[in-house]
């Protein structure tokens, strides 16, 4: 590895991202060995790097995924339960030329929030949903979602989720590239270091698709949830990069440059 | 300087948010309603506005609070069952203090009851309907005039308290033609929206910007109580400055009629025929269905002045008049059941409003409203 590079990894590693929010104005939000701040340090890293913070707008739900919102000092819009792809949507139709994103959980989005996520798909609205998936509802106490394992044990299926009674996974990421009105779909994590650096690349790619105009640009993050799997932090981030991406592969599902 | 038009009352309401400076309306179709996002969708694009055809009412309330939020004067259109959905959006829009415009154009219920006009969304409007303690300012219109005018009224109340504002009307005053003068009323200075979410760099001090609906647990307000505290001098400055009604008549009325929206023009013709028969009738009409003027039908009440309320439900504004009547006066309704067919149609005429004041005050045969006096 060059030297350079060794030293801009370095960097990345070491310095803070002026878009991150003071340690001390935060409430302190998250769970030891929870991956949600590493998302919101990572896309503070991606507005800095393209120079778009003064143009960033993130609109939040409701659950831990809107606590990575806070950390960011961007514009922000906090609304009701699942509905930040229509907070989204009248953020972006107001302002186009800002960057509009939005940070959900997968019980906000793909749950009580999918009529809002369907709508975007259809209108091809020019906005970022980024995704945070865990598999389980981590504000509330850890009960199922629809992200949720077959045979997975959460607070609302003690016994494992039965696929005969709740269904299988959903794949968002999947089922997203599948719309025309897309421009970009991926899934990534932040469980190891090269994952963290292809998913910074997704949401990068992302941010400037949406800039583009060239359709409505998504990314799916796998983080774990050490409180709700009842795991070690440590433990957690095995079972994610073992089990957890057996389920949901990373990667590209849809890119318009492509 | 105005400009006479003949136009639908719904379509009144979008030239008064056009003359009210509206940048953007968000809305789904459902009838009586659709000449609103009709008109938004052929107009408002032509004039560099936003318009947004929504996947439900539950989108269309969010676009809403996500335009507001990004400082912009908007507003959103729908009817009883979508008026339903909005309402969780609703009490979030209030914590966040967002100054939203939202017209109910009433019909029947309850549940579906497509396309049959009616007066029920009274309780629905004032008591809320969302989850904690709110109020909204309710505005009434009567005419195309009033739509035209109210909804003006409404953007400037919006803003004024940084708080949602509804304008009923119902079937009848939203879908009658009428000349209307179409005037861009001044009701001052626009307050600034310093505080919006616009991108940082829109910002005079640089500093971001966090509109949200958690005050107290956000540093907006440094406590829930604090927020609690400046919410309930909010609600007791609109009581006290907006309420808005208008007597017709009622200075030497022993009989006074309550309404307001279409089944106040009716009682209109109704006093007047019955003045006609030398009977002292007037007429209170309500403007503001909150705050509600409790005080001038309570100041009738004490006069001895019987009270009649007409609207097109089962009885619903009659909680309110019962409140500012404290028992002190009979009570008597002409409501749903009164319309002048029995079945599926109908609605509330003149004719059967003056058969109930002589019934009332001539024959003596009617019964009032059980529960007071």
């Amino acid at each position: 590895m060059p030297w350079e590079e060794v030293i801009q990894i370095m960097k990345n590693v070491m310095e803070r991202p002026a878009l991150l929010k003071s340690a001390d104005k935060l409430p302190l939000a998250f769970c030891p060995g929870c991956q949600n701040p590493t998302v919101g340090r990572l896309i503070a890293e991606v507005l800095e790097e393209m120079k778009a913070g003064e143009k960033a707008v993130g609109c939040l739900g409701i659950g831990c995924s809107s606590f990575i919102g806070f950390m960011l000092d961007v514009d922000l819009i906090n609304g009701p339960h699942g509905r930040a792809p229509d907070l989204a949507t009248g953020a972006k139709r107001m302002y186009p030329d800002n960057l509009v994103f939005t940070v959900q959980g997968d019980g906000d989005l793909l749950s009580i929030g999918a009529e809002s996520l369907m709508g975007a798909l259809a209108r091809s609205e020019k906005i970022t949903i980024i995704m945070i998936n865990n598999t389980v509802y981590g504000t509330t106490g850890g009960q199922a979602a629809p992200t949720s394992l077959v045979g997975q044990m959460t607070a609302t299926t003690p016994r494992g989720k039965d696929a005969a009674e709740f269904g299988y996974p959903v794949h968002a990421a999947e089922m997203i590239a599948t719309f025309k009105g897309v421009a970009y779909s991926a899934r990534g994590a932040v469980n190891t270091f090269a994952n963290f650096m292809s998913t910074r690349k997704y949401v990068r790619t992302a941010f400037e698709q949406q800039q583009e105009g060239a359709g409505l640009t998504f990314v799916e993050i796998l983080t774990p949830c050490p409180t709700n799997w009842h795991m070690s932090p440590v433990k957690s981030l095995t079972w994610l990069g073992e089990t957890l991406i057996q389920e949901y592969p990373l990667g590209e599902f849809k890119n318009a440059r492509s | 300087m105005g400009d006479k038009r003949l136009l639908e009352g719904n379509v009144a309401i979008c030239w008064g948010a056009i003359s009210a400076g509206c940048q953007a309306f968000f809305g789904y179709p459902i009838t009586p309603q659709n000449e609103i996002i009709e008109f938004c969708a052929r107009e408002f694009p032509k004039m560099g506005k936003v318009f947004v055809q929504a996947q439900s009412e539950l989108g269309s309330i969010n676009m809403l609070y996500g335009a507001l939020a990004s400082g912009a004067r908007a507003m959103t259109g729908t009817s009883g069952p979508g008026w339903s959905l909005m309402q969780e959006t609703i009490s979030a829009m209030v914590n966040a203090e967002l100054p939203a415009v939202i017209v109910d154009v009433q019909r029947g219920g309850p549940g579906g009851q497509p396309i049959r006009h009616a007066q029920q969304d009274f309780s629905h409007c004032t008591r809320g309907g969302g989850s904690g303690d709110y109020k909204n300012i309710v505005l009434t219109p009567a005419s195309a005039q009033e739509c035209c005018d109210f909804v003006q009224l409404a953007f400037h109340l919006a803003a004024k308290y940084r708080n949602p504002v509804i304008v009923m009307s119902d079937a009848i005053i939203g879908q009658t033609r009428e000349l209307v003068n179409v005037e861009k009323l001044d009701f001052g200075p626009i307050p600034n929206s310093d505080w919006a979410a616009t991108g940082r760099g829109r910002h005079k001090d640089g500093k971001s910007r966090f509109v949200e609906h958690a005050a107290g647990f956000s540093p907006r307000y440094p406590s829930y109580g604090a927020f609690l505290v400046q919410l309930s001098r909010k609600i007791a400055l609109m009581e006290e400055n907006e309420v808005r009604h208008e007597c017709y008549r009622t200075d030497d009325a022993e009989l006074v009629v309550v309404a307001y929206g279409y089944t106040s023009r009716v009682s209109r013709e109704a006093v007047n025929r019955a003045r006609e028969e030398g009977l002292r009738v007037g007429l209170i009409r309500v403007l503001t269905a909150w705050p509600f003027p409790h005080e001038v039908i309570g100041q009738t009440a004490r006069k001895g002045c019987r009270i009649l309320v007409v609207e097109d439900s089962l009885g619903q504004m009659v909680d309110d008049v019962r409140c500012a009547v404290a028992g002190l006066t009979e009570i008597h309704l002409v409501g749903i059941l009164d319309r002048h067919l029995p079945t599926d149609g109908g609605m509330i005429l003149p004719d059967k409003v003056f058969d109930k004041i002589r019934a009332i005050m001539v024959d003596k045969d009617h019964t009032p409203c059980p529960g007071k006096r």
